[in-house]
Order: structure tokens, then sequence, then C-alpha cells
């Protein structure tokens, strides 16, 4: 469809985000963007409230006309004079769509139906299943403690036990679930056997709201998450949003359905990986959560680690990474007592800022850690298929896997891309990058980027109704092209030679393992080199395989690290600080 | 002239103050509208339904789950008691019964003919809603609880952790910035709630719980007392239903602060009557923060001061993180356009006339303004 603008917003937990794209000459681009405190609590508890605000804002700054009189939704289509040709939102706030997930095997039915909830942008609150550990009845209380939005039920293959399943069902009849928001009946979705779709419907029919969808794991060797994942995204706009305040209101006025936030972002990221052909992790660091999402060989995958952040979470990164990991990237001596006073301090004001240095190397330090912890969780979960079996040959007997390995390959990686306030608005672009690359460990070569005002959700909504508009707008305004990492996988001695590299500029230079070297690359440019790995490491073509490649610049340039794979820091607290200060020098990452 | 606005907490005499008091599940009120209530009435109450046991019968039995039912001697509904025989095989010929005994109290849920299983609920569990705070009852919700209405001096910590509790308001220690040592709790002091200055120590804590102290009201907490006093470290700041034994609140955070002057007068005037308090904390979406309420009902009500309000020249604030945390001062410029920081970043500033007569530029983020 040739629309001429748009405006999407993002209904988050405390701010609605609205932004202004319009079709210029060089096409599709964002114009404004505004924001508003959101309003589905009380004593407003109208979440079009803060959207109007949010939209009045746009008005102001473009000198436009968007809203009908009385704020009574947004004028549609575009006179050339006022309005917009469509208008979308994703939503998070009211602590967005929470789910349980039931399956008969953990590992396996379990699993995916975990993965289908965690694609659709939910957070899962628990996983169910036979083999759980869990008691009948510790399960029954958990569904009615948890009270979530939704249930997701799986088990069993099409044609395969039907009792276990049914067990399930059973389980969750006798706990009566209750509506979080509302007092409707709890919708619960099946995607389980085929065969045991009948009983499933006379055990829960009466009690729940029963939808029936194709079973996700068909057979052990496939997964079928897609209807799953559509049909969470329906019950979400018809069911959840329905019940919240002000949104019965606001889904008349979108003309595409509401998304979760994260779902819409992942929805994105999964249109990036396949209209580039590439492998993408994307990551969202809020206050209180962090999503990963990743496309690895056509696999979208998404996790939420939901107490990792950096304000509401931030005492809960320091807990699980412990003192001496959030220390590995501080370049000065601290008094331990004196950071976990500080650490709880930032929890209970969530809203304060660092200003001086120290506060900012701190906060960076424990973003770090953040980062690490959820990028460990997703590779954890973003596996292959378990109780697939497998033809194994006789080198594998002595290996220890067991199917379900991770898909993620960082050696793989063509894009990483970095979002949310810590990342976003790092006082150097530099700073971003060098969080990126220190947590997530990029090995060969791989370009990175942040989003820039985090746009991605309003992005991804729009995809549904406009994908080439989406993909223009993420390209040329959302994406901050911050450029390139080469980084060989490997070990050596401190100092030992690793990386030869020749430019096509003429210039060359020779890096120890240890090391870290900038170059300057602006964005747009592109450079050719030659790299020449040491026998011992590898970047990504084979251990000592020398590699021609056309480095990409950005908003920092290219960044060469020797550091290794895996990335150590010495324990030694003065060797610590030596090499830090070393590294920061060389990338020019604080003010001296 | 230029202002801004800038959250706060509410920390004021004379302010009308409303407690919800609802049931977790529909239940009954005991009182109406128009009545008295001291803080320990039940103001209502319900019965929880009880936990669930599975019994595996058709298992036992060694019958078919769809014929389970047949070989039940109780109904679904049927109330059963610990020891009850429930099922009895048919046996041969009347020979070689057997039976499945009931191992626990409770009404018959449900007979599943399709794993053979029962499910009963067990006794219900009684729950009683207390008033919480001496007032009157200004609105009954029919069958889920009620709203107590008072006039009280109110102060709204910064964090806590603890529940809901009350007893008499006296001090342990003469000025703010005193720390409370375990050598100043003594026996009468059981059941009050201690106001302690400064920080709250660990030894102190733990003195005060073995006295039977109800609650410690200090300045600040250390992260290492407080996860030596729980037993584990807090990661999300979600509070209230630890079960310790006693309520703690501190007014201004964590590390060596001392109690902000003007709270500390605000309580002081307040010695020996009943205080109320929580330390509940919620810090996400609809925020909560703990609270210690002193009823006055001699006084006249005034609106509720959050602390959040117009910020300008002269207004008093407090600094919320380093490098001047807990410093307090007045407002002596709000710059308009956002300055660069030491840590490089530009953002929205303003300058402070600090009580020790420096001024310093500070963030508009890392202030909260002091209720007058």
């Amino acid at each position: 469809m040739n629309h001429k603008n748009f405006i999407a917003t993002d209904c988050g937990s405390t701010t609605t985000k609205a932004i202004y794209i319009e079709k210029k000459k060089d096409g599709y681009r964002l114009e404004k963007r505004g924001e508003a405190p959101t309003t589905v609590e009380a004593p407003f508890e109208d979440v079009t409230a803060g959207v109007v605000n949010s939209v009045e804002e746009l008005e102001e700054l473009s000198k436009k006309a968007f809203l009908l009189k009385d704020g009574k939704g947004v004028i549609r289509p575009n006179d050339g004079k006022k309005g917009v040709d469509a208008y979308v939102s994703t939503s998070s706030a009211g602590g967005g769509l929470q789910m349980l997930v039931a399956g008969v095997v953990k590992e396996m039915t379990a699993e995916s139906a975990n993965r289908a909830a965690l694609g659709a942008g939910s957070i899962v609150m628990d996983a169910l299943a036979i083999n759980d550990g869990r008691k009948t009845w510790e399960r029954i209380e958990l569904i009615r403690n948890l009270r979530p939005d939704m249930i997701l039920l799986s088990g069993g293959t099409d044609g395969g036990d039907v009792n276990h399943v049914v067990e399930m069902a059973e389980v969750i009849k006798e706990a009566k679930p209750t509506s979080r928001l509302g007092s409707a009946k709890l919708p619960v979705i099946y995607a389980g056997n085929i065969d045991a779709r009948n009983t499933v419907q006379e055990i829960l029919g009466e009690v729940c709201d029963l939808f029936i969808v194709d079973n996700l794991r068909p057979t052990l060797e496939s997964e079928n998450l897609g209807p799953a994942r559509e049909k969470i995204h329906e019950l979400f706009m018809e069911h959840v949003m329905q019940q919240a305040p002000g949104y019965p209101k606001l889904i008349s006025w979108t003309d595409a359905p509401i998304m979760p936030t994260p779902g819409a972002v992942g929805s994105l990221i999964e249109r990036i990986a396949e209209k580039e052909k590439i492998q993408v992790v994307g990551v969202d660091i809020g206050g209180a959560t962090t999503d990963i999402f990743s496309v690895f060989s056509d696999k979208f995958n998404r996790t939420v680690s939901a107490n990792l952040g950096m304000s509401y979470s931030i005492s809960q990164v320091m807990a699980e990474a412990g003192w001496k990991n959030v220390m590995r990237w501080v370049p000065f001596e601290m008094d331990e007592q004196d950071l976990r006073n500080r650490i709880k301090n930032k929890m209970i004001r969530p809203t304060t800022i660092p200003q001086t240095l120290e506060e900012l190397i701190i906060e960076q330090a424990l973003a770090r850690e953040a980062l690490s912890l959820s990028f460990e969780h997703h590779k954890s979960l973003a596996v292959g298929l378990k109780g697939v079996q497998q033809q194994r040959t006789i080198a594998d007997a002595f290996s220890q896997k067991s199917g379900g390995e991770s898909l993620i390959k960082m050696s793989d990686l063509d894009l990483l891309i970095g979002s949310g306030g810590v990342l976003s608005h790092a006082p150097r672009r530099v700073q971003s990058m060098s969080m990126l690359i220190d947590a997530f460990q990029p090995e060969g070569i791989t370009e990175l980027a942040v989003d820039s005002i985090f746009m991605m959700p309003h992005l991804g909504v729009l995809s549904t109704i406009n994908a080439d508009a989406a993909v223009e707008v993420f390209d040329k305004d959302c994406l901050v092209r911050l450029g390139t990492c080469v980084a060989p996988k490997g070990e050596a001695r401190k100092g030992e030679s690793i990386l030869k590299v020749e430019l096509a500029d003429g210039n060359s230079f020779e890096m120890g393992f240890g090391e870290i070297k900038l170059i300057d690359l602006g964005v747009g440019e592109k450079l050719e080199a030659k790299l020449s790995p040491a026998k011992k490491v590898d970047l990504g073509d084979g251990p000592g395989k020398e590699m021609s490649v056309s480095l990409t610049g950005g908003q920092v340039g290219v960044i060469f690290d020797t550091r290794g794979r895996p990335l150590t820091i010495s324990t030694n607290e003065e060797e610590r600080i030596r090499s830090l200060k070393t590294w920061h020098e060389s990338l020019n990452l604080y003010p001296e | 002239m230029a202002q801004a606005f800038t959250p706060g907490l509410t920390r004021a005499a004379g302010l009308k103050v409303i407690k919800t008091r609802r049931l977790p599940l529909l239940g009954e009120t005991l009182f109406k509208v128009g009545d008295k209530v001291s803080a320990t009435d039940i103001v209502a109450r319900t019965d929880l339904p009880g936990p669930v046991s599975v019994l595996k019968i058709s298992h036992r039995l060694g019958c078919q789950p769809g014929e389970l039912k047949d070989f039940m001697s109780v109904k679904e509904g049927d109330a059963i008691s610990n020891g009850q025989v429930i099922a009895e095989s048919k046996g041969f010929m009347g020979f070689f019964k057997s039976e499945f005994k009931s191992n626990t109290d409770g009404i018959i849920e449900s007979i599943s003919k399709v794993n053979g299983q029962v499910y009963v609920r067990g006794t219900p569990i009684p729950v009683e809603m207390e008033a919480y705070i001496d007032g009157k009852i200004i609105d009954v919700m029919k069958d889920e609880g009620v709203m107590v209405e008072t006039v009280a001096t109110m102060v709204q910590g910064i964090f806590g952790v603890g529940g809901e509790t009350g007893g008499k308001l006296i001090f342990g220690v003469d000025s703010p910035s005193d720390v409370l040592a375990p050598s100043d709790l003594k026996e009468d002091m059981k059941d009050c709630i201690v106001v302690a200055g400064a920080c709250l120590t660990q030894e102190t804590i733990m003195k005060a719980k073995s006295i039977g102290i109800k609650g410690l009201v200090g300045g600040a907490l250390h992260d290492k007392d407080l996860r030596s006093f729980l037993g584990y470290d807090i990661g999300v700041a979600i509070t209230g239903n630890e079960n310790i034994g006693i309520t703690l609140v501190a007014t201004e955070g964590f590390g060596e602060l001392k109690m902000d002057s003007n709270t500390w007068s605000l309580l002081k005037s307040c010695e020996g009557k009943r205080a109320s308090i929580n330390g509940a904390t919620q810090i996400r979406a609809g925020v909560l923060r703990p609270e210690i309420i002193i009823p006055t009902p001699e006084e006249k009500s005034k609106d509720s001061d959050s602390g959040a309000g117009s910020l300008e020249i002269g207004t008093k604030i407090v600094v919320i993180r380093n490098p001047y945390f807990g410093l307090t001062g007045t407002v002596s410029e709000l710059i308009v356009e956002p300055q660069r920081l030491e840590s490089e970043a530009k953002v929205r500033v303003l300058k402070v006339k600090l009580e020790n007569g420096d001024e310093a530029i500070v963030p508009r983020a890392n202030i909260e303004r002091l209720a007058s």
C-alpha cells in the first residue's frame, strides 16, 4: 500500500513514545518523536491519555494536526494538511503479556511451548511439565498464585501418548485459573497431540476459554511454533488487552492489531535477517529486564532475563554476577561495601543518572555483566530440538553432546544490535561498542549498531502493514552504525603476534595477544583489508587461514580486538587495572 | 520564573490518610460506615481454600480410571476425614477386597476418569484482616473489605523490609545523626516502634528483634548488614512479605546517612503516640514505599503533600546520588539549557546552595524535593 505517512506509538510501563514517519524524496524517514508518561495506572487508568499526550508533542514539533477533536483518536487518512494514512501501536504497559506454559516433557514439548510464548513477546512466568519435579498439588497452587494472562498447553507428538497431556489439562482445570485483569475466563491455547483434542475440550471447555491450534511439536524432529504464536498475538488483543484500562478504545484507533512490545522487536529483527540474509543478535537492556533476540540459520529465538536490568533490577545483576566479575571492568580500586551501597541506592532510586566519570564507569561495568549473563541465558535456551534421534559416528561416542546444542555461533554472527538507555545514550558511541564487544565477545568479523532512540518496537508493528517502510526507516534513522569488530578466536601468550593487518589505504600493522586497536572509518565507508591470523587463532575460515575482507565503517570505526576468545582479564588487581587503562586509552573510551 | 517538577516522598503532619483493607477472596465485613476502629480490630475475614491433595486411587486399587467412580464410597462434594475409607475394590466372591483410606481431611473436589486420581481440597485457612490504623470506617465494599480514614502524621521511607505492624513510637537516640547501639535498647521497649537516628546496624537489629521491638526506623542501612540479617541479597526491591519478626524502615537510603532533620522533627512531635508501620516496598510501575502513620485525630486535615511538585528557586531539596549524595540545600538556579556533566552526559541540571555553604551543579534527575 502506498502510505504517505504514519504514526506509531509504544505504550511502555512508564513512558509512551510516539514517532511520526513521512515519505520524502529519499524514501520513508523518521520526522519527529514525542513522549509522555504512560497512563495505565490510577489516577488516569486510560492508556489513550498518554497516547494523546505523546501525539500532541508530535503535533507541536511538526506543526501538523494529527488528533481528532477531544482526543478521540488519530485523524485518518492524511488529506495533505492533517492526519496520517495509518496509526499502529505496541504495548508493554501493565507488565506486558504474562504467560504460563505447560508441556509433557520439560526438555521437549514444554521447551517448545516456552519458545513459542517467548517468541510471541510474552514473559513466561513458569513452565510446567510432568517431569518438572513438582507434585500435582504444587502445580495447581502455582497456577492459582501466578494468575497468568494466558496459558499455552502442549504435549505429545501427533499420534503419540495422550494420557500425560490430559493429566496436565486436569491440573489446569483443578486450579480454576482466573484472569489477572478483569473477571473473564482465562484463555488457554491447546497446541498438543491432535488425538487428545476432544478430551482436552471436555476437561477445559467449561472452565476456560479454550482455543485449539496445530500441535507445536507434531513430531520429535519438527517444531511448528507459528500457529501458537499467531494465536497468542490474537488473544493478547482480544482478551488480555480488552481488560486493560483504555485498551478497547486504543484498539479501535489502530489500523493493525496491537502487538506486545518485544513481539514487535522480534518481528522486525526476523524481517531484517530474512531480507539481508544475515545472522543477527539484538539486545534490549531496560531498567528491569533484558531481552535478547537472535536469528541463526533462519531460526528465530527470543529470551527475557526477567530480573537483569540497569535500574529496578541492578542489584540482581550484582547478586548474580558477583563483586569480582563486576570489578573486572573497573580500572580503579573500590571498597566492596561502598559499591554495594551505591548499587542498592540506584535500585531504590532508579531514575538517577551518573554525574561523575567514576559512577559512569561503574554503571557500564554492571551493564557488561547484565548483558553477558542475559546472553548466556539466551545461548542456553536457543538450542536445537532435544529428543531427536541422531545418527552418531564412533567419534561422537566420546563427546558429551546430547542434542539440543546452542544455535548461537558467534563466528557466524553478521550484525549485533544494541538497544536500551545504557547503550543508546552512552556519552560516547565507542562506549556502547565496547560494552557490546566485552559482553557478547563476537568472533571473526562482526558489524555492530545501536538503536538510536528505541524505535524498533514501532517499526516492528509497522512492518505488519508496510514492511518496506519499516525496513527503510530502520536502516536510515533507527540504526546507528557503530562499525566493525575484528576478533580472532583463540589464545596465545601475552604480547605474542597473532594478527597481521594490511589495509587497502596502504597502512599495515601487527597486533599482539591482549591488545585492542581502533581505526577511523566513517559511516557508509568501506575498506578492503587482508587479515593474516597466526596459526593458533581463527578469524572464521579456520586456524591460521588468511582472509581478504571488506570492512564496514560507522560512527566509531573498526576495532581490532586481539584480547582472545574467550576474553580473560587478569585476576591480579594491579595487572587488571593496567590492562584496562591501556585498552581504554587505545579506544579513547573515557575522558582523561 | 523557571520551574520544574520532581518526585518526592510524603512526609507531613495533619494529612488525611485512607487505607483500603481488602480481603484476598470474598468473605464478610464486620463493621459499618461511621464505626470507629482501632488498628488491631478485625474488620473483615474470610476462609482461603485449603491446599489440594491428589489421591492416586485407581492405581492403588488396580482398577481402570474409567471404572473408579464405581469403586468410590464417596462422591464429588462430600467431606472426608483422615483415615476414612473412601474407595473399595469389589474383590473376588466378596473376598480379597482392598480399600483405600484417605490420608487427609477435606472435600472431594473431583474424581478423574482419565487418570484415576481423586482431588481433595483441604480444610479452609481462615484469614483475618486488621484495621491497621486507628480511624473511622468511611466505606464498606460488600464481602470484600472496608476503607479506614484518619488524620495522621505520615512519613514515607525510601526502603523497608517486613510487613504491617504497630506500637508506641519512642526514640532510642537524641539526634538524627546518632547511631542506635545495641546497648541503647532496653527490655521496656518491647512492642514499641523505635526511632534510631542514623544507620541501622545488624547488631542493633538483632538485639531489637530479641527484645520483641516491633519496628525500627532509621536514616539508612548498610547493604552488608541487611544481607547478613536476611540471609540473602535483595536483587529486586519488592519487599514486605519477609517473615523476620521485625519491620525495618530506612528514610534516606543505603550507607552512612543521617535521618533528614525535618523527618526527625516530624516523628519527634509524635513521640509516645501509636504508630502503624509497614516496610513493604515495591519499586516498579505503581511504586510502593514503606510508611509510618501516626494518627492524630485531634488535628484538622489538609491535602496530602506527596513531596512532588514544582521546583523553584528557594525550594528545599536533597541530592540522591554521588558526589553530593545525602546533602540538603536550596535551589539557587534552574539552568534551562542541558549541561555537560563530568561523565560527559548532557542533561538538564540545577544549581543548589548546600547547607554547608557550597554551591553545586546537580542533574535534575538526581534530586528529591523535600516536603515543606
